[in-house]
């Protein structure tokens, strides 16, 4: 073997704190090295060039690149030394940069490290053998998790690009939050005008299926090749008889459960459609609450429908849906601002959420658009909002911005005037974030146009007093402590993961952080791509945002999926899990620890085989450090690939 | 139950709150909570050695629990919230060895730790029990309305006193409930009386106090219950300057609540101690009770 070794200095970056030269120098002592050198950018074009160059001037039959983290460019090596004729499979990597420039600031020390690290290198490629890829089809259907309008628009980009859409719907209507708010920001347009078409469309569209009312129930497979597992939940009623005409919800007896689409500060019935604009507009049977459950005795809704479509001996039932890729578009939820005791949330009825107050402003809401406190019913006249609840405080855990809680505020505030033309509002504010397309201006209208008051403080507690509620806050520009008397106080909740997040992440095999926010394969680069193939974010649920970067997420997953699909075949990834048949003795262990399930038993000549699913296996190594029997291979990363990189480190 | 805990009365026990003192030891006593008195116990420090030094506060705390480890004991009950805080807060710093060595330099002999504190409502809460208490009362506070008003440092910092809901407490709601009165759902339960401003700034006590007496008023509260000494002066002793400042003509009594589970126990007057408030609750009691029957 002829091998090449190159030491980058990625500028300062590693050269600063590691003699590159000197590891260089070093290197040409090692076995089968013929050439070793450094260079100053060794991914930059120059670079890739004279690694090209030296392989054929060299006659070289692998190369070692010492630079950064594999993640960040082993695919970008491996593309030049195949330019250049070799096997991409015949390239190693040490990382010398995030494993040894980045951390430590003695320049001895470091270049000690990276020679021993540019040592292991060299002897694990002196065991590297060229692996060829395979191609396999792919399906060229996409699931959408979640049908609020991230997923809708990302439905409706895939659909519209020539797709199989299977959009899924935990609720029994898409929407989402948007469908909740009144008016969005910053226009003031109203919401369900501007999503309802999309809905509409969703329900339409030829290439769409929709799965209300359901969730994922597992998911495996592969890019190219996922089998999803999808529960409907039982809705009590058939579907494909419902019209929608609401005959039921009218005479359902069981009339005071609390109405979750409306946040549950108005009554909603058993049987019941969320709202009238809802996709698919079918009613729900609450078994929880329907007298027909509880009680075993009612079946009033059953006696009315014009069609005969309730069912209360309904069960849940799988689906399975095979597709290629998933866009998860799952959402957030609102922070619990019970947990805040000195806000009263809970406590007193006219302590509201962000969220509860859209659906007194809207027309479709428990007060038909006019605002009344929960308590008496009366129209407010001094409303306070109070900012960040649940956001920005590090005491609750939740440290970070919710992004668009400064915007739907001075929304509000300029709603509730344009309901109550006498009204008063007064928002107590930690800084005001409006740094988008037209939102500080509108923040500013707020203020000089709508006349709402601006406090720059935190909210100490909010008590009752007669029927008023005192807001007694800090003002901190002005160093005083104010007291404001308040007939309805609308705290605006932060947004947290959806419940349920990480259970949904863990079965997409994606990451969450550690507020259950999906993680992103890069932050910047990419920021709707994840680090399992074939499954892509969009929306909240990757954290917090706003409606037009939710759709322009929804967009742009879509464009994502209908890159990859543009292929008929993806390449598999040759590194892989390999049984010695001869070897193995069919004790079933490595079936057993397999995360993926990529390994099946088989007979061969009456005897019990483990074998190993090309198309599934992911190369973790899981099962070759479990074989009792050394039977099993990970292809580029063999035990004696390992046990030589140890030996090359512990004889040095 | 007859548990044995050390109890520390705090100065106040020996002057303004004799009465608190008193009905406390006749309350526990009813309900099997026999306390043992620490010798040669001395002050807290109370608000003057805190604002002067940490570690002179800390050592002052010390001493008495280090007293209260010499008796074998590993808990020790106090009336007084201020108190309670001096106590807590000194076992909080002391967790630090740093702290905890200069603290050990002012003794005579270093704490040896081990020592858990607790205010008196929280043991008869949680030692006694809500249900054992109940089962003791012998004349119901039927009829009586009470706001229960626990102070601004019962509660609070919830990190060094880690006991009940610091913003809305209800573990003296629970057992006045228990005693048979009826509590309303008072807002200002933690807010603060005033303290100790009574002397150079009773205006800002009148303004502070007279909130939560106009708000308990509003409430239709017969009586405000009261957990800590202070918090009782600004409201009973001093509801006179209150309405001198405000204007108003409040006449609300503010007992301790354990005088008010004195007459749900039954136990004598002498022990109660009623006649050493300024504001006497015994009219509106005896109107209460004997106008629920």
């Amino acid at each position: 073997m002829r091998i090449g070794v190159f030491i980058c200095h990625c500028g300062s970056n590693i050269e600063g704190t590691v003699d590159t030269a000197s590891v260089a120098k070093s290197a040409l002592e090692f076995p089968e090295v013929v050439l070793a050198t450094d260079t100053m950018y060794a991914c930059s074009e120059p670079g890739q060039d004279g690694i090209i160059q030296a392989i054929k001037e060299k006659k070289l039959t692998g190369v070692v690149v010492a630079s950064c983290t594999p993640r960040m460019h082993e695919p970008t090596f491996r593309r030049a030394v195949e330019r250049a004729g070799l096997n991409r499979y015949m390239f190693e990597m040490a990382n010398i940069r995030e494993h040894v420039s980045w951390i430590g600031k003695d320049r001895e020390a470091n270049t000690n490290k990276a020679v021993d690290l540019v040592r292991i290198a060299v002897e694990k490629l002196r065991r590297d053998a060229p692996l060829a890829s395979s191609k396999f089809s792919i399906n060229k259907r996409v699931m959408i998790l979640g049908g609020g309008v991230a997923g809708i628009q990302a439905a409706l980009d895939c659909a519209d690009g020539g797709l199989s859409v299977v959009l899924v719907e935990r609720e029994s209507t898409i929407g989402g939050k948007m469908a909740k708010l009144d008016k969005t920001f910053p226009t003031v347009d109203c919401s369900s005008c501007i999503l309802g078409p999309k809905m509409v469309d969703v329900a339409q569209h030829d290439n769409i299926t929709l799965h209300a009312y359901s969730e994922v129930e597992s998911i495996s497979g592969y890019v190219g090749n996922f089998q999803v597992q999808v529960r409907k939940k039982a809705t009590y009623v058939d579907w494909s008889l419902c019209t929608g005409c609401g005959a039921c919800t009218e005479k359902c007896p069981s009339k005071k459960n609390p109405d979750k689409f409306n946040e549950k500060i108005g009554p909603t019935t058993s049987i019941n459609i969320p709202f009238p604009q809802a996709i698919p507009k079918k009613a729900v049977i609450d078994p929880t609450t329907c007298r027909q459950f509880v009680k075993g005795k009612c079946g009033v809704c059953a006696k009315v429908c014009p069609t005969g479509a309730i069912r209360y001996d309904m069960a849940d039932e799988i689906v399975t849906e095979d597709v290629g890729a998933i866009i998860a578009a799952t959402g957030y939820d609102l922070f619990d601002t019970t947990r805040i005791p000195e806000y009263g949330a809970g406590r007193y009825p006219d302590v509201i959420t962000s969220l509860q107050y859209e659906r007194l402003l809207s027309a479709s809401g428990p007060t038909g658009g006019h605002i009344q406190r929960p308590s008496d019913g009366k129209e407010p006249k001094n409303v306070v909002f109070i900012q960040c609840v649940g956001s920005r405080d590090k005491s609750l855990d939740r440290p970070y911005c919710s992004g668009f809680c400064c915007m739907y505020t001075a929304k509000q505030t300029i709603l509730t005037k344009d309901h109550i033309p006498d009204s008063q509002s007064y928002v107590f504010y930690m800084d005001i974030r409006a740094p988008g397309k037209m939102y500080d201006e509108f923040t500013r209208r707020a203020m000089e146009e709508y006349g709402a008051r601006y406090i720059r403080g935190r909210v100490a507690m909010v008590y009752p007093k007669g029927d008023k509620l005192i807001v007694r806050g800090a003002d901190t520009l002005a160093g005083t402590q104010v007291e404001i008397e308040a007939d309805l106080v609308v705290l605006a909740a932060g947004a947290e993961s959806a419940k349920g997040a990480s259970k949904l992440a863990e079965k997409l095999r994606i990451s969450y952080d550690k507020y259950g926010f999906f993680m992103e394969s890069h932050p910047k680069l990419k920021p709707v791509e994840t680090n399992t193939a074939g499954v892509y974010l969009a929306g909240s649920c990757q954290g917090p945002k706003d409606i037009p970067q939710s759709v322009g997420q929804g967009s742009a997953a879509a464009a994502k999926v209908l890159a990859l699909f543009s292929k008929d075949q993806l390449e598999s990834d040759p590194q892989i899990s390999h049984v010695d048949i001869k070897r193995c003795v069919g004790c079933g262990k490595c079936i057993m620890t397999c995360p993926f399930q990529a390994i099946k038993e088989v007979e061969f000549r009456g005897q019990k085989k483990a074998e190993v699913i090309e198309t599934i296996c992911q190369g973790c190594g899981v099962c070759t450090s479990t074989c009792p029997q050394g039977a099993i291979q990970l292809s580029h990363f063999t035990d004696n690939q390992i046990l030589a990189e140890v030996n090359a480190l512990c004889q040095s | 139950m007859s548990e044995a805990i050390a109890y520390y009365p705090g100065c106040s026990g020996q002057g303004t709150s004799k009465e608190y003192d008193a009905s406390t030891r006749a309350v526990c006593e009813a309900v099997g909570l026999s306390l043992v008195d620490i010798p040669d116990w001395s002050c807290c420090g109370s608000t003057p050695a805190h604002t002067k030094d940490h570690t002179l506060s800390a050592a002052l705390s010390a001493r008495n629990l280090q007293l209260v480890a010499g008796m074998g004991m590993k808990l020790a009950v106090t009336p007084c919230p201020s108190c309670l805080t001096n106590l807590r807060n000194a076992t909080h710093r002391m967790e630090q060895a740093a702290f905890k060595s200069k603290v050990d330099k002012l003794l005579d002999e270093p704490y040896t730790g081990g020592v858990d504190t607790q205010s008196v409502l929280q043991a008869l809460v949680e030692i006694v029990g809500i249900d054992n208490l109940a089962a003791a009362v012998r004349t119901p506070l039927k009829g009586l309305k009470v706001a229960c008003y626990y102070g601004c440092i019962m509660n609070r910092p919830p990190e060094v006193m880690a006991f009940d809901d610091c913003e809305n407490p209800m573990a003296m709601d629970n057992i006045l409930t228990a005693m048979g009165a009826t509590v309303v759902p008072f807002p200002l339960k933690v807010e603060c009386c005033g303290a100790a401003y009574g002397m150079p700034r009773p205006d800002m006590v009148g303004r502070l106090s007279g909130k939560l007496l106009e708000a308990a008023t509003l409430l239709g509260a017969d009586m405000i219950a009261v957990a800590c000494p202070l918090c009782q002066m600004n409201l009973d002793l001093r509801q006179g300057q209150v309405n001198r400042t405000l204007g108003t003509n409040y006449r609300i009594p503010a007992p301790y609540f354990t005088q008010l589970m004195g007459v749900a126990l039954n136990i004598p007057d002498a022990q109660i101690g009623f006649d050493k408030l300024c504001v006497d609750p015994r009219p509106i009691l005896s109107k209460a009770l004997t106008g629920a029957d």
